[in-house]
């Protein structure tokens, strides 16, 4: 048996009117704690190149992301090589105070979405309850939301790029929902 | 359908983003108590036509517990508040009462 870690559903992919992508092992860090304290905005800082991001939103950079997810809860993405090194920063940077910090990495599956910008907002406009209208949807924004049954997090790192972290328990529900959204033949065209 | 406003992500969301935590501002009763009341505490709850305190839960969300207050014949949302109180703030009451004049709910009005 193999040690090697790989991504819940092996990078599977499909094109439809939009192209679905399982995005592979991705680093991700729950932190929670006092978002208004000066210590959890240096350490996001440190592990992130990122400041804590405002109520709803995603801030990206290149050396990661960060995402609001609650008054008190963040998600951190990074490298997946590099996420035990950005705990121990984390960890050092918010010594003292209240918080946790746990890799999360191995227990939630990512998603890419992309296509035309009419294509990907109709694909999540089928499965969440969310107004993907442009303008009420935007890139830097950062929705958790249902999708279909399960809880989904949803985000557009450009107009024709959309995000999406699950459970990885439910990557393959995930990926089956997005496939039938995409399905040539099953444009609705709410968006064009 | 109800529409709720989550009053800790600010979320504008429709029902299903959400899970109801059953009647709000209820006095505990535990060790100690009597057997009437704790009787009371877990099962004589209003079931009110009209205007209606609930706790709500945005679990497909932001995961956070909240109140609010809506009236269960009409489906309308007066409006939703902070889980960390122990009564409607005013604000809500007064909303409730232009709409529903002479309302009460429990010892509230």
């Amino acid at each position: 048996m193999s040690n090697a870690a790989v991504s819940a559903l092996n990078g599977a992919t499909v094109q439809g009117f939009a192209r679905v992508e399982e995005m592979g092992l991705q680093g991700m860090i729950t932190l929670r704690g006092d978002l208004a304290s000066a210590k959890v905005k240096n350490a996001v800082k440190e592990a992130t190149g990122q400041d804590v991001p405002a109520l709803r939103s995603l801030n990206t950079g290149d050396k990661g992301a960060v995402a609001w997810m609650s008054p008190d809860e963040l998600l951190i993405m990074v490298d997946y090589a590099g996420v035990t090194d950005t705990l121990a920063l984390i960890e050092a940077a918010l010594s003292g105070e209240h918080f946790l910090a746990v890799n999360v990495s191995d227990a939630r599956a990512m998603f890419r979405v992309s296509g035309s910008a009419a294509g990907v907002r109709e694909t999540l406009a089928k499965l969440c309850p969310v107004d993907m209208t442009p303008g009420a949807f935007e890139p830097g924004m950062f929705r958790r939301t249902r999708m279909a049954q399960i809880p989904a997090a949803i985000w557009m790192p450009d107009a024709e790029t959309v995000q999406i972290v699950c459970f990885r328990s439910v990557a393959e529900y995930t990926f089956n929902l997005l496939r039938d959204a995409v399905a040539e033949g099953g444009e609705v065209g709410l968006f064009s | 359908m109800l529409i709720l406003d989550c009053p800790c992500c600010g979320v504008r969301g429709e029902e299903t983003e959400f899970h109801s935590g059953g009647e709000a501002h209820l006095k505990r009763f535990g060790p100690g108590s009597s057997d009437d009341d704790f009787h009371g505490y877990l099962f004589e709850k209003v079931n009110p036509k009209g205007v209606h305190f609930e706790r709500w839960r945005h679990v497909n969300g932001c995961g956070k517990w909240f109140h609010a207050a809506r009236c269960t014949m009409t489906l309308e949302v007066f409006g939703t508040y902070s889980a960390q109180t122990l009564e409607p703030p005013q604000e809500i009451k007064d909303k409730i009462t232009a709409k529903r004049p002479g309302w009460s709910w429990r010892e509230f009005s």
